[in-house]
């Protein structure tokens, strides 16, 4: 484990996740999912757990995206908070 | 008060997983949109997943791969023991894989639930939908 990448990685993490509950465009909170799933991944390659960072990559950043901007897409794009 | 900073520099994955928890609960909770709630159910989510990986996580491992544990090395008179902190211990990560699929599962089905929840009233957020139906 690299410690300097693990928590340069870690606080993107957190910033990817505060952005994707704050944000007021649904569709860009989708896509800062996106981004936090695809970080998340990366967090597990370094801590070794290669199998996980795979599942990850495709199924949590991969279709969950997909699924997310699906729904979007049937319903509307604005949020209030 | 050395040994706090060296205890929380040992230990921040934990520190990062409460923080990505409590923002998760903070979105199911506070949060009024449906689809704004169902990101926070993933954020728990993935929350949990870094906790247990960070559980079996060691330093100066490599990854749960045994060395020379295949070819004619195997069978041989010189096949060497295994030392479990070489590696990384695997099981936390089995479990999270299954973990992971149901994530997925739980989000589609969640998702499906806020289309015909939208295709009804017409709206995603939570007030708007208890005034509709205190209208009726």
């Amino acid at each position: 484990m690299i410690w300097e990448l693990d928590l340069v990685i870690l606080s993107l993490v957190v910033v990817a996740a505060v952005g994707a509950i704050a944000i007021k465009d649904l569709l860009g909170s989708a896509i800062l999912f996106g981004a936090y799933s695809f970080m998340m991944c990366l967090l597990w390659a370094i801590m070794g757990a290669v199998d996980v960072a795979f599942t990850e990559a495709s199924v949590g950043a991969g279709v969950s995206t997909v699924f997310f901007v699906a729904a979007v897409f049937r319903t509307t794009r604005r949020s209030k908070d | 008060m050395s040994d706090f900073f060296s205890s929380v520099a040992d230990y921040y994955n934990y520190l990062i997983y409460i923080v990505l928890m409590v923002i998760g609960l903070y979105a199911i909770i506070a949060k009024k949109n449906l689809v704004k709630k169902i990101v926070g159910m993933n954020i728990f989510q993935t929350a949990i997943i870094l906790f247990y990986v960070s559980i079996g996580a060691k330093r100066g491992a490599t990854i749960p791969i045994i060395e020379h544990g295949h070819g004619e090395a195997v069978h041989g008179a010189g096949s060497q023991a295994i030392k479990a902190a070489e590696y990384i211990n695997p099981l936390p990560h089995v479990l999270m894989l299954t973990a992971i699929v149901v994530a997925v599962a739980t989000l589609g089905v969640a998702l499906a639930l806020a289309i015909r929840v939208y295709n009804r009233y017409e709206t995603l957020e939570e007030d708007e939908i208890l005034a509709q139906l205190r209208e009726k």
